[in-house]
């Protein structure tokens, strides 16, 4: 049961964000986001969330420009990663107000600080808005 | 805002946005890496913020995928920087672009310890969760202590705790000797005591890691987890901040029933009804309703609630509930839950008593079959596949077949081998399940592996009805315009055999049958061809009148091939046609086709083997379980041609042979044979041959000189054109048993016995009366050996001991198996190892002696003739001294005689007898009731007639004298009596033995005489 990695990927099939929980070497993320990004974002809205690649699942949704593909162990309940995704894009609009592609690119950044406050090791560390945000705010007032 | 500081990262960003194409991207990139690698140079003159800029460079660099061999150290040196912004770069970085095998991170492990301990907040956070990230083993043995103190502590604030709790679980899953089982259990039962949501999100991962790892350990933690599910799902004491959609965490109840899991059962009964009343409101209250985010997560939680139930074999109402839950989601639209559905369906298969209600679902999941999603079929074939039994296969198989000719490419395969297993397993009759094969092969040609087609030749050759509906069916598909290459190949194989059997319909007379395969010859490739070779000289043999015309045809492509640049070919054409021309001796070498002894499919072997996800391969194992059709259980019918060979007592091996099937009812294979369907390697890896070694590509050696060439597969070819006897496949052992173990008496380690498949090496250590054997069971072979077991018969004077023996030696594996032995008492009588294993369809059974002899537990001993003589006195007649003439004595000189006494430990002590015929022996006996005894024999040659002598011998136990004397005398006149021609056989493969006989001289056969 876990989470192997976290992709933002925009329709144009680049790479906004990128986190794994597991080692890859740069060769093996190109050629595993190659493939994932090829099959997921074929796929018409009508289809389910979940697309099986290898020996994992990849638990997707797409917001406007932007999909979040999550990859997880084949045992993870996909429902429950399929919402986590919403809370992450629900704690990025909170923070960012209304998030767009541009947010994240531009602050990679921040958008690495709230995953890292909402996953660790590939396991969900936190699922309170508040207190994912706390740290970046916190850095925010500082500066 | 912190961004405002690095405008020359937004300023990167915004170029590489705005690059046309790949190529720019890459020269805006390579010039950036050029920049960074400069200012990394001269360190000196970086700020800590410019430091930080270039790292977050690399990172952005490193996500687009591009190669970032420098700067590591940069990033890794901003851990230890004073100030949180540079430090959080520094941890973050680090565990995006380093593995926890990096050097570099060793050189971090101080500063990172130094945070963890230290007192600021942040800062533990921020360690945390890097060692949390890419901690390796080094982390997990320096910093697990302090890790658990801070999860442990009251003073530390909730932020820190949770992920002081999953930086465990990554240095448990690192070393899981961190984790004290005596000492945690307790405190992961208090963890769960906490009210923090966010600390308990963490600590459950960390219970589930733990609980999967020991879950008898952590049983005071399952009523804690019952009640935080309580908590949760009667919305108890739940932060406005935890409630996701009107419900509370649903990832933490997602994880608290997983962890439940992992508990075998629930003893208790008020958790257990507690937890039900739970689960039963989940399981009712859970409605679809409109709001997206809210159904998925009250879903989320119901599907894991299903999960548990099944987990916990709930009561029979609660299970349909679950199933009728199922049922109304494979039909839903809204495709997440019918995918859900389909596969907690599959999940669902493996509880029993549901299978009749999963089948009234049948339609929709056909249904779903036909989804365009890919995802969603994929879960439909998945349940079809482990729903099929004898009573539902035919439409399900109709189904699939109908499927392929649609199916996208990346199913075709799984498609086809799913369908033909069905087929073979739940075929209602033999002729549907040629049906099915060949459309599979008529549609999806090129996803069948050969598997697939020489399993159907099997059941046809197995099944005489079968054989002209078969060759019928067969003819049909090569009218086609378009044929696959697979079916020429099996309609070849088909019609050279059996084609005679339809010899009086229209349009299948020899000649007819002749030109339809010929037809495709021009289309086929080289290893279809010599397939096509075999079947013309079967066709030309069963033409009867012969057709002169026919003949010259087939003899003309002969003739062809005779020069054909491919060795197979080219040993077919050339052999057939000289074949052919013998005439009437061409019946017998190319008579039809043996029956193939049962074995289990390999496709369904394989089927198993495959990497498949648990829950099918739970299904193919509940299926396998299941009792699978009549129709294919294959009837045996003992050849024409040879009455079932006499089984030789004590022939090695006695494979199980397959007349043993029709004395009982008919019913499934498993009735009669108690052993689980094996892995059935060699079986395997004979069957392609049989069937694609035509009659013919052996030829009996007479025969050799016509065709010249010794081919050195032939034996192994040669079970498909051997007489039938051959079912009966003995493994011979290589080497002599009998010889082997007397060299064994003499030395302590060497080869006990060795046959195709294992090699058992024994190696021995001798001190006083006990001693430590070590069998060395090693398998020869790229595939394992099955249904392992080893049994001591020792003799009542010895204690042994074997330790455990595992019942499958892993391909080419050795397995030591230690053995220790005590003696009791002084006897002759010799242990025996009683071995067996299986190794594909036979089983092998080796009786052997092990050689744990009277003289193991000798030891010599020098004594002086001031020692000797009073001992020699004392001992006066009878039972203590006994004296014999022994004859018929193998005739030695006597230097040879000195030495083989020597080596059985009896030491000769020169010069006490002034006799220079005369030989003293002493040596001390142990034994544990006996302990230390010395003996002393006298040995009198007779220079003139060297085949008799007079043995005298003395010692302290009458039983120890006689046995003693025993051997000895046993040693000098009985030497093992084996010719050596027939034992130094080379070793021949398995299954060309094609004398069933064993020779009364079979070091077998004397061996069980011997025991």
């Amino acid at each position: 049961m876990g989470i192997r990695f976290i992709l933002m990927v925009n329709k144009q099939g680049q790479t906004r964000l990128a986190q794994y929980y597991e080692w890859l070497t740069l060769e093996e993320r190109r050629a595993l986001e190659g493939e994932i990004v090829r099959k997921c974002l074929a796929r018409t809205e009508q289809q389910c969330s979940f697309v099986e690649h290898r020996n994992y699942k990849i638990v997707y949704r797409r917001y406007a420009s932007l999909f979040f593909l999550v990859g997880v162990d084949n045992d993870e309940n996909e429902l429950a990663i399929l919402e986590f995704i919403h809370l992450l894009v629900e704690t990025m609009d909170r923070h960012f107000g209304n998030v767009c592609e541009l947010d994240i690119m531009f602050h990679l950044e921040k958008a690495h600080f709230m995953l890292e406050e909402m996953v660790m090791n590939g396991s969900v560390v936190e699922t309170s808005k508040a207190n994912i945000l706390t740290p970046i705010q916190l850095m925010d007032k500082a500066s | 805002m912190a961004m405002h500081g690095m405008r020359g990262l937004s300023v990167f960003i915004s170029d590489i946005r705005n690059c046309q194409n790949k190529e720019q991207e890459r020269l805006r990139v390579d010039k950036e890496l050029g920049n960074v690698r400069t200012r990394f140079k001269n360190e000196k003159g970086l700020t800590p913020y410019e430091k930080k800029k270039y790292v977050w460079k690399m990172l952005y660099i490193y996500m687009l995928g591009y190669d970032v061999d420098f700067g590591h150290m940069e990033a890794v040196s901003l851990i230890s920087a004073p100030k949180y912004p540079e430090k959080q770069v520094g941890y973050i970085v680090t565990s995006c672009l380093l593995n926890e095998n990096h050097d570099f991170l060793r050189v971090a492990i101080n500063s990172v310890r130094n945070d963890i301990i230290g007192r600021n907040e942040t800062f533990q956070c921020l360690a945390l969760t890097m060692v949390g990230n890419i901690g390796g083993r080094e982390f997990a043995e320096s910093l697990a202590p302090d890790v658990q103190k801070l999860l442990l502590s009251s003073s530390c604030r909730p932020l820190v705790r949770k992920k002081a709790a999953l930086c465990l679980l990554r240095l448990f899953r690192k070393n899981p000797d961190v984790v004290n089982v005596d000492g945690w259990a307790d405190r992961m039962a208090q963890l769960l005591d906490e009210r923090d949501l966010g600390v308990l999100t963490s600590s459950m991962s960390l219970l589930v890691a733990l609980v999967s790892n020991n879950h008898e350990a952590y049983w005071t933690c399952l009523p804690k987890c019952v009640k935080i599910l309580e908590r949760l799902a009667r919305n108890q004491d739940v932060p406005q901040e935890y409630t996701y959609y009107g419900i509370p965490s649903p990832w933490l109840q997602v994880k608290t029933m997983r962890a439940l899991q992992y508990f075998p059962s629930i003893e208790d009964p008020n958790t257990r009804r507690t937890l039900f009343e739970v689960l039963q409101r989940i399981l009712m209250g859970t409605d679809v309703v409109k709001n997206v985010n809210k159904n998925n997560a009250s879903h989320a939680v119901l599907f894991e609630a299903l999960a548990l139930v099944m987990h916990l074999d709930a009561e029979k109402e609660m299970m349909s509930q679950c199933v009728a839950l199922l049922g109304k989601f494979v039909a839903v639209r809204e495709p997440n839950i019918r995918y859900l559905g389909l596969e907690n369906m599959t999940r669902m298969l493996m509880v029993t008593d549901v299978q009749e209600v999963i089948k009234r679902h049948q339609v929709q999941i056909i249904a779903s079959l036909k989804d365009p999603d890919i995802s969603i079929r994929r879960r439909a074939l998945d349940l079809l596949y482990g729903m099929c039994d004898v009573t539902n296969a035919k439409d399900i198989v109709e189904e699939l077949l109908q499927y392929l000719s649609s199916a996208d490419f990346a199913m075709r395969e799984e498609l086809s081998l799913k369908a033909a297993i069905l087929a073979e397993k739940f075929a209602p009759d033999l002729s549907w399940y040629v049906d099915v094969i060949l459309q599979l092969i008529d549609k999806a040609g090129d996803f069948i592996s050969d598997d697939i087609w020489f399993r159907v030749v099997q059941f046809v050759i197995n099944n005489d009805d079968l054989q002209p509906y078969a060759a019928a069916k067969v003819k049909e598909y090569l009218h086609k315009p378009a044929v696959h290459e697979t079916m020429v190949k099996v309609s070849a194989y088909i019609l050279g055999e059996y084609s005679h059997l339809l010899a009086r319909r229209p349009g299948c007379s020899p000649k007819e049958i002749f030109s339809i395969l010929h037809e495709k010859l021009p289309t086929v490739s080289t290893t279809t061809i010599p397939i096509l070779l075999s079947a013309y000289a079967k066709i030309l043999m069963h033409t009867q009148p012969p057709d002169q015309e026919l003949q010259n045809q087939i003899w003309a492509i002969f003739t062809k091939y005779e020069s054909c640049i491919d060795a197979e070919i080219q040993q077919r054409a050339v052999e057939y046609f000289a074949l052919s021309r013998k005439g009437a001796a061409l019946m017998d070498i190319l008579a039809e086709m043996p029956k193939f002894p049962e074995r289990q499919s390999s496709l369904i072997k394989k089927a198993e083997d495959a990497e498949v996800d648990t829950a099918e391969q739970s299904a193919i194992k509940l299926r396998a379980q299941q009792q699978t059709s009549n129709a294919l259980v294959v009837t045996d019918q003992r050849p024409a041609n040879g009455a079932p060979p006499p089984v030789p007592v004590g022939q090695l091996s006695l494979v199980k042979v397959p007349s043993m099937i029709t004395t009982e009812d008919n019913g499934t294979l498993s009735k009669v044979d108690p052993q689980p369907p094996s892995a059935d390697l060699l079986g395997d890896l004979l069957g392609p041959l049989a069937i694609e070694g035509p009659p013919g590509a052996t030829v009996p050696s007479e025969h050799n000189a016509v065709s010249g060439l010794e081919g050195a597969a032939e034996a192994v070819d040669g079970s498909a054109i051997v007489p039938v006897e051959v079912e009966t496949n003995t493994v011979k052992p290589i080497g002599n048993i009998a010889e082997r173990f007397h060299a064994l008496c003499l030395k302590d380690s060497g080869v006990l016995y060795e046959d195709p498949y294992i090699q058992i090496g024994i190696k021995a250590e001798w001190r006083a009366h006990h001693g430590r054997l070590v069998l060395f069971l090693g398998n020869k072979n790229t595939a394992p050996l099955i249904s392992v077991q080893a049994l001591i018969l020792p003799p009542g004077h010895l204690k042994m001991e074997l330790s455990l023996v595992p019942e499958t030696i892993p391909p080419r594996a050795q397995v030591q198996c230690p053995l220790e032995v005590v003696n009791l008492r002084p006897s002759r009588d010799v242990a025996v190892l009683d071995y067996s294993y299986k190794f594909g369809a036979n089983m092998v059974n080796v009786k052997l002696r092990l050689p744990a002899t009277l003289n193991k537990f000798l030891q010599p001993i020098p004594v002086s003739a001031e020692e000797f003589f009073p001992q020699w006195r004392s001992l006066s007649g009878p039972p203590l001294k006994l004296q014999e003439v022994v004859r018929g004595v193998r005739p030695m000189p006597l230097s040879e005689m000195a030495n083989l006494l020597n080596s059985f430990r009896l030491m000769i002590s020169p010069g006490l007898d002034p006799n220079p015929n005369n030989l003293v022996v002493c040596t001390t006996f142990y034994s544990e009731n006996t302990h230390a005894i010395l003996c002393l024999v006298r040995i009198e040659t007779d220079p003139a007639d060297r085949t008799q002598l007079r043995m005298t011998l003395a010692s302290g136990d009458p039983t120890l004298t006689f046995e003693l004397k025993e051997f000895i005398k046993e040693q000098l006149v009985s030497i093992p009596m084996v010719p050596r021609a027939p034992a130094a056989a080379p070793p021949a493969p398995p299954a060309a033995q094609l004398t069933p006989q064993i020779p009364a001289n079979d070091p077998a056969a004397l061996l069980a005489g011997l025991l």
